[in-house]
């Protein structure tokens, strides 16, 4: 039950725990203060990330969804975030064919002594997703369809 | 399932920022939650008391609890739970402190979004089940990688304390940078008396394999049982056969080779020594400079070697080492002078680094302890000393303070007037840091006793002026420029990480600060552990550091072993990947996909499975997320858990399953 009104949008976040998790904690600890409409999920990896969670936040009224792991080459898994890297590529080139804009989707690096970064990161891509405004609300019959879709195409 | 779910106040940490009473009133109307309350600090003892209370008298079966980073009390938080009776994994964390309270100052939008955490943990906790460990046997053998002080005491230690150590070390002797090094502050003895010993006891420890001129290839494995392939580089020398003698050296043609030891301050034979301690004390051959490796004939060496040791056919070797935990201790390097240009070094022959100028100083060095000019070999009348080149320095990207330069500025001007008694030293310096155990008595020594002349400022340039160097810089407590004839230079060059630890730090899959320094897990609570389990930290690879906080970390990291060591069965973490046999189709993609070869294709009547070998699973997920019948599923990260918390946030949620 989301508690958004106002003007604060939807963001939802999907985080690996070693790298872009730890450089959020660490732009807390260092109080680099950020805009508030992103809510993050943890994960092990950002190899973890099914591009189906993406695509579902996408059709089911997120705003725009942002995913952030450890910098390519130094994943706690040695190559979770490569496989990440592959998946969610894909998954932005396929958006505009499923009818949603590839805006409100953006994947990063962050590491976790990168607290700046990670305050830069979210603002930047919170003032993005501003500019585009809330996501136009899919009917149920598109929601069906585009799902399909994405079934089919997984 | 009735869920308890706890705001903490954090004092004002969260409170100042959040409305938690209102927060835990919200969060009683979430689905299953039967109780909910806020508190003064959750993880305080009294607070985990409540806790334990609330699971008794409300009869709960999970727990949230709204604080921290989970990074951080996650574990105290499931013993608690555990305490009162539940299992550790009907638990779950909203961090509504490094991610709501500390970044964003409207109270109002905060306590939204801190409800919004709490929600996703209640949505993701009804779809937790108690997952219980499995526990496994640990290989009591570890690896230390890097032989400089701290790798030395983490070495000794582990020994001491009656484990097998595999020390591997890149250089063809142990010993670091402090062998290196003359005296040492702030009691000005001798570095080679105190290091030495140490060394001697490493080649002598019965529980110690010392592989020098050595480089981890690559690690696998996971805590308690890796596997390391050491690269055994060849040295062209057989070490079972050499004794150490030194003819070798003494006969070498090549007199010009680039002595590494030294700094390149002076040369020395192809095939040497390092130096006279050497531990272990063997000869090796540079390639780059031999005769007969680069012109194809000479062999003196293999001619007068009285146990036939050369073998100028010798291939690098593999070996592979099975242990139980990793300590790093690479070290650190020296930040290249040359970097500024105004200063000169590496263009004019007497503007050095401190540590060219440590071996200068050195008996043991190549002047003998003589300290002479490189480039007329006079004795220098002024020496004029630069501090941080290459530290607190943004325009080269070295913004950190190495924490030792300063000091051993001092040390090296109190040197020098102890060596030449009619000198006089200058100290350019930005502020003096000396924070340890006499550390500042120290350098005011160097000011009171040895008249160094300390000036406040940056040097702007430095130029040839006859056979002297113009130093010309800013006396900023004066306000004046000020211009001094120096003699020699010496630039105290900064620490920055070791060459080539980035590459290092993914081989032992820890992570790495943007300065490719090692990252700890916590900078204050757990500063030489690493995030992945079984691997430690010591020394200057995690920042810079000085002999002591080297040393202590040394000993800290072997303590951490020890006490890993000290059971003969590890717990693995139960949050693996688990099949459902009903669902695999057997296409294998899990096992293709696993980095670790974790899932193997098991047999189950016929039909080819997944099977996961549960203690080297490492809890990724990138079989869940490959696998195309969702069939494989990550526990306490399953597909249902994720998308409960996606749908806990979206406006239009979903009741089906995503399965």
């Amino acid at each position: 039950m989301p508690a958004a009104t106002g003007d604060e949008l939807r963001i939802v976040g999907f985080l690996c725990n070693w790298c872009s998790y730890g450089g959020a904690d660490t732009a807390g600890v260092g109080r680099f203060q950020q805009p508030t409409d992103l809510r993050i999920i943890r994960v092990p990896c950002s190899g973890r990330i099914d591009p189906l969670f993406i695509l579902r936040a996408l059709f089911h009224g997120a705003d725009g969804v942002l995913v952030s792991g450890c910098h390519p080459r130094d994943c706690h898994y040695s190559e979770g975030n490569l496989y990440a890297r592959r998946r969610l590529e894909v998954l932005k080139r396929f958006l505009p064919i499923l009818g949603m804009d590839e805006r409100r989707f953006e994947y990063t690096w962050v590491s976790a002594s990168e607290g700046k970064k990670w305050q830069t990161v979210v603002h930047k891509f919170t003032e993005a997703i501003h500019e585009l405004g809330p996501a136009p609300a899919l009917s149920e019959a598109q929601v069906a369809r585009a799902q399909a879709v994405a079934a089919d195409a997984a | 399932m009735r869920i308890g779910v706890f705001v903490c106040h954090c004092g004002s940490n969260i409170a100042g920022n959040v409305d938690v009473g209102s927060v835990a009133e919200q969060a009683l109307s979430l689905p299953d939650v039967a109780f909910a309350s806020d508190t003064m600090y959750a993880c305080a003892e009294q607070g985990q008391e409540g806790i334990i209370e609330a699971i008794r008298d409300h009869g709960l079966d999970g727990v949230v609890v709204a604080s921290c980073t989970p990074r951080m009390h996650e574990p105290t938080f499931r013993r608690t739970v555990e305490r009162a009776g539940l299992n550790r994994y009907m638990f779950e964390m909203a961090n509504i402190r490094e991610h709501v309270s500390w970044i964003g100052k409207d109270k109002e939008a905060n306590t939204r979004k801190a409800l919004d955490l709490v929600s996703m943990a209640v949505s993701k906790l009804r779809y937790d089940r108690p997952l219980t460990p499995k526990s496994f046997e640990v290989n009591k053998r570890v690896m230390v990688v890097g032989g400089g002080v701290a790798g030395i005491q983490a070495a000794l230690d582990c020994a001491n304390g009656g484990l097998e150590v595999v020390l591997v070390e890149k250089q063809s002797t142990i010993g670091g940078k402090m062998a290196k090094l003359d005296k040492t502050f702030p009691t000005v003895d001798c570095s080679s008396c105190i290091l030495g010993p140490k060394m001697v006891d490493v080649s002598q420890h019965p529980n110690i394999t010392l592989y020098a001129s050595s480089e981890i290839d690559e690690l696998s494995g996971y805590v308690g049982n890796y596997t390391a392939t050491i690269r055994r580089k060849a040295t062209y020398v057989d070490w079972e056969a050499c004794t150490g003698c030194g003819l070798c050296m003494e006969k070498c043609p090549s007199k010009k080779s680039a002595d590494y030891f030294n700094e390149g301050v002076g040369t020395t034979t192809a095939i040497n020594i390092p130096f006279p301690q050497a531990i272990p004390k063997k000869a090796s051959i540079d390639p780059d400079f031999c005769i007969r490796f680069t012109k194809g004939k000479c062999g003196v060496c293999a001619k007068v070697c009285p146990t036939e040791a050369i073998r100028y056919e010798q291939e690098d070797e593999l070996v592979t080492e099975e242990v139980g935990a990793v300590i790093a201790a690479t070290g650190f390097d020296l930040f290249d002078t040359s970097k500024y240009a105004q200063y000169g070094g590496g263009r004019y022959p007497d503007v050095i680094t401190s540590l060219q100028y440590e071996r200068l100083l050195s008996a043991s060095g190549p002047t003998g302890g003589h300290v002479k000019r490189p480039s007329d070999g006079k004795e220098p009348e002024t020496v004029v000393f630069v501090q941080c080149v290459g530290s607190r320095d943004k325009s080269v990207d070295r913004p950190y303070c190495s924490g030792f330069c300063c000091m051993y500025t001092a040390k090296q001007a109190i040197l020098t007037k102890d060596h030449l008694p009619g000198s006089q030293s200058y100290v350019f310096y930005m502020d003096i840091r000396a924070p340890g155990k006499l550390y500042d008595e120290f350098t005011r020594r160097a000011m009171e006793e040895y008249d160094t002349r300390y000036i406040r400022g940056r040097v702007a340039m430095i130029y040839p002026k006859g056979d002297k160097y113009v130093v010309r810089g800013a006396d900023t407590l004066a306000g004046t420029q000020v211009e001094i004839e120096a003699d020699l230079v010496v630039l105290a060059a900064g620490a920055e990480s070791a060459k080539g630890s980035p590459r290092m730090a993914e081989k032992l899959r820890i992570s790495y600060d943007k300065y490719g320094f090692f990252m700890e897990s916590h900078p204050k609570l757990r500063p030489v552990e690493t995030n992945t389990a079984g691997v430690f930290l010591a020394g200057a690879c995690q920042g810079p550091k000085d002999i002591p906080s080297s040393v202590s970390q040394g000993s800290a990291a072997a303590s951490k072993v020890l006490e890993m060591f000290s059971k003969d069965m590890l717990e693995s973490d139960p949050q693996v990947a688990a099949v459902d046999i009903k669902r695999c189709i057997g296409c294998g993609k899990c096992v293709q996909t696993c980095p670790f070869g974790a899932i193997e294709e098991t047999d189950f009547r016929g039909q080819p499975k997944a099977g996961v070998i549960e203690t080297v699973c490492q809890g990724c997920g990138l079989c869940t997320a490959t696998c195309p019948q969702g069939a494989i599923q990550l526990q306490h990260f399953t597909d249902n858990q994720i998308l409960a918390e996606v749908n806990a946030l979206c406006r239009q949620p979903l009741v089906t399953s995503f399965e």
